[in-house]
């Protein structure tokens, strides 16, 4: 602990000037948000200056930003003093294995039911674990080694490749970009790096379990995925959050760039406590991801299913910069008692011929609000753009709402954009028709929602699929009659 | 010997509206019971509350069924106990199979009755015979079900669901209109096949036509509530010929 405390002491000068406090399982920063908070993060992490100079700027920046207002949810104002911006695990030296792992940890990760162990080994998972905010346990390391991927939190990357970081961080979202965006940047404490090298193929999922588990903090990972020309990988990011009655804000960074014809899959399944029936507590989650299709034929595709969060405000979206790039985007977001969703995607189509596809399948029940909201942008250079989109609205009783507001900016003639868009109801003559087959209500809706969500499904990764179907019909438990 | 169905004195309606007045209905196993009457009676009411439909309100009478309190028993236990309704207007579920459908109905059915699931080779196979019954084609156990389904597609498709559930009381709700003059005839065909000695059927029809195929054992007139009159097989011919006037008439000076 010796050079943790001469670090400390350097930058902040004494523990007891910030109050900072050290109970047995966490190190937590006061609340409140000022440079020298963003100064000890960077410290923590004993990261570069240069680092530390960029975190600077993103917090001046958002200094001088304002919170986004345009989306359809609303929720009390959030006070960005009253949120702790550093809570990290006790850290011995890294872990090496699991036997190493703090017994308290374990036994946490057990209560969550994470399948850290065999199940997700046998697998074929390598689980890189983020349990407030750090990066607890990496596997497969070796085995990725041999290939040259790189799959490590993002605070070793900027120990051990810093220039991969350097190069590449704030690239395809740059700290300027909006509100959230900009605060993570400042205040990020960790999150995945992935680099696959020239022409890997990378041969297991790669997976990362974020949990939220301190009281009221805030959570703010980075996370960085390079494919380099001819690469591809698959990536799973899973979400769940134990019961809590304290609005909690989570803005991520995800960042993309697939290189000539490489390709990045993207999977989401998340499920963050989404409040009580009567909204009280849940999840805050305004997430900014964005992924670069740099090289020509390369492709991103983005898959999510949003179940969880009270409020949940994310595009996950793609800049066809290469010539015959691809971005995909496949969504289904439920939302259910008074939860509210605004989620969708970006595509811009910068490079020739490039293609974009968008499914997103919107489940709405009890007195929720969910809306997707799309921008295809086809830019003048971008000659023989195609665009698909169809967006699809499932309601669940009476008293929910659904929304859409797909844009489009085409400013080239040659481009070919479809939209389809549906809204159909699981109203009482579906669900007596299923009841006088055998089937209860519970049950119809299971079968009716996982139909109607199959088209996404499909997208993800078998083990995912049934985990995610399972989750589909667990949030909407109770959602009729 | 218990009959399968039996309804005493059953009144139900919406709201402040009494639609169903009284009716007293016994059917015993082996039998086929026809329903026929002028639209708007109240047959459909009649099947509705049957199989449990919430929107109408039981006032007063009783059912009872296979022994058991019918009416105490949600839809869905219903079902599972061996109660069936071939909808009049059966509706559509976008991204569900048929065959998905029918497989959840089935495993919903079996596990009532403490039985394992099926494997699948043994249930496509199942679901395939069935299908040859009412002569679908099985590329229909793929699409979702109902949906873009012709009106003759979907009547066969509720017999094909009743083939797979073997119920105990089947009640088809005009599952005749709509289909062509083979059509019936298979339909017909495939309710035969199912009769047997344990089960029974009532056929609510406004077409004598089809009680040539499925010979009904008693033909009832439903009208304004009532079952106002019950006779063997020549009274549907007699309706065929006559209509219903003569029927009211007789039933408005009983009243
Ligand atoms: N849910 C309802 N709301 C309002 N009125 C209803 C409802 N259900 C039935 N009715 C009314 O009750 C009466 C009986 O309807 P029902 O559908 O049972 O007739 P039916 O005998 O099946 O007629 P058809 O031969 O036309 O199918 C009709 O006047 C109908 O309008
Ligand atoms: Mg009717």
């Amino acid at each position: 602990m010796n050079s943790e405390q001469s670090i400390l002491d350097d930058v902040v000068g004494s523990e007891y000037k910030y109050g900072f406090t050290t109970d047995i399982e966490q190190e937590l920063l006061p609340p409140g948000l000022n440079e020298d908070v963003v100064r000890f993060i960077s410290a923590k992490k004993e990261e570069p200056e240069w680092m530390l100079e960029w975190r600077l700027k993103a917090f001046r920046q958002w200094q001088s930003m304002q919170e986004p207002v345009w989306p359809n949810v609303s929720y009390p104002k959030i006070d960005f003093q009253d949120i702790i911006y550093w809570a990290a695990p006790k850290k011995k030296d890294g872990p090496a294995s699991l036997d190493e792992v703090d017994p308290e940890l374990l036994a946490t990760f057990e209560k969550l039911g994470i399948p850290l162990e065999e199940q997700k080994v046998l697998a074929g998972v390598a689980v890189d674990v983020v349990l407030d905010s750090v990066s607890v346990k990496t596997t497969f390391q070796d085995k990725l080694k041999e290939l040259g991927i790189i799959f490590c939190p993002i605070s070793e990357a900027l120990r051990d490749h810093p220039e991969l970081v350097r190069q590449y961080i704030g690239s395809v979202v740059p700290p300027s970009d909006n509100f959230y965006a900009a605060l993570n940047s400042a205040v990020f404490s960790d999150g995945s790096f992935v680099y696959i090298p020239k022409g890997v193929r990378c041969p297991i999922e790669l997976s990362t379990y974020f949990r939220i588990n301190a009281r009221n903090t805030g959570q703010f990972e980075r996370t960085l995925i390079i494919a380099d020309a001819g690469s591809y990988v698959s990536y799973l990011e899973g979400c769940t959050a134990p019961q809590r009655d304290e609005n909690q804000l989570h803005a991520a960074v995800v960042e993309l760039v697939a290189h000539e014809r490489a390709e990045i899959k993207y999977s989401t399944v998340q499920n963050w406590f989404p409040g009580d029936k009567d909204g009280n507590g849940g999840i805050y989650n305004f997430v900014t991801k964005r992924g670069i299709c740099e090289g020509a034929h390369s492709k991103i595709s983005w898959t999510q299913v949003e179940t969880g969060s009270a409020i949940t405000w994310k595009y996950p979206s793609v800049v066809l910069k290469g010539d015959h790039s691809i971005g995909e985007f496949y969504s289904v977001a439920v939302t259910n008692n008074k939860q509210q969703a605004d989620t969708g995607t970006k595509m811009l189509h910068v490079g020739k011929h490039t293609r974009s596809r968008i499914v997103s399948k919107g489940i709405s029940a009890g007195v929720s609000q969910n809306s997707y909201r799309g921008l295809v942008k086809v830019l003048k250079v971008a000659e023989g753009a195609r665009n698909f989109s169809q967006c699809d609205s499932l309601l669940i009783g009476d008293a929910c709402g659904a929304h859409t507001f797909p844009y489009l900016e085409i400013a080239n003639a040659t481009a070919t954009v479809e939209h389809e868009a549906t809204t159909s109801k699981i109203g009482e003559d579906i669900l007596f028709y299923c009841n006088q087959r055998g089937i209860d209500t519970e049950s119809a809706v299971a079968l009716i929602v996982n139909g109607y969500a199959r088209e996404v499904l499909n997208q993800l990764p078998m083990e995912f699929a049934v985990e995610a179907q399972k989750l589909l019909a667990i949030s909407l438990e109770g959602s009729v009659g | 010997m218990t009959p399968i169905l039996s309804i005493q004195q059953l009144t139900a309606g919406i709201e402040e509206r009494e639609i169903l007045k009284g009716i007293d209905l016994v059917v015993n196993p082996g039998e086929v019971h026809a329903i026929m009457g002028p639209n708007g009676s109240g047959k459909s009411t009649l099947a509705s509350v049957l199989a449990g439909r919430e929107d109408y309100t039981v006032t007063g009478g009783s059912v009872t069924f296979m022994g058991k309190d019918l009416l105490e028993m949600a839809p869905e236990e219903r079902a599972r106990e061996g109660m069936f309704l071939a909808f009049q207007y059966p509706i559509e579920i976008p991204g569900v199979s048929t065959a998905n459908f029918i497989k959840t109905a089935v495993g919903e059915l079996r596990k009532h009755r403490g039985h394992d699931p099926l494997e699948p080779a043994a249930f496509l196979a199942l679901m395939r015979e069935k299908m040859k019954l009412v002569e679908m084609d099985s590329s229909f156990l793929n699409r979702s079900l109902n949906e873009g389904f012709s009106g003759g597609e979907k009547k066969r498709n509720e017999i094909f669901q009743m083939a797979m559930l073997e119920p105990t009381l089947a009640v088809l709700d005009e599952t005749d209109s709509g289909l062509d003059i083979d059509a019936l005839r298979i339909v017909a065909h495939g309710v035969n096949a199912l009769r047997s000695p344990t089960n029974a059927t009532v056929v609510i029809t406004h077409y004598q036509r089809l009680l040539d195929y499925i010979v009904p054992d008693v033909v009832h007139v439903l009208w304004n509530g009532r079952i106002v009159r019950s006779g063997d097989k020549s009274l549907a011919l007699e309706l065929e010929k006559r209509g219903y006037d003569w029927i009211k008439n007789e039933a408005a000076v009983e009243a």
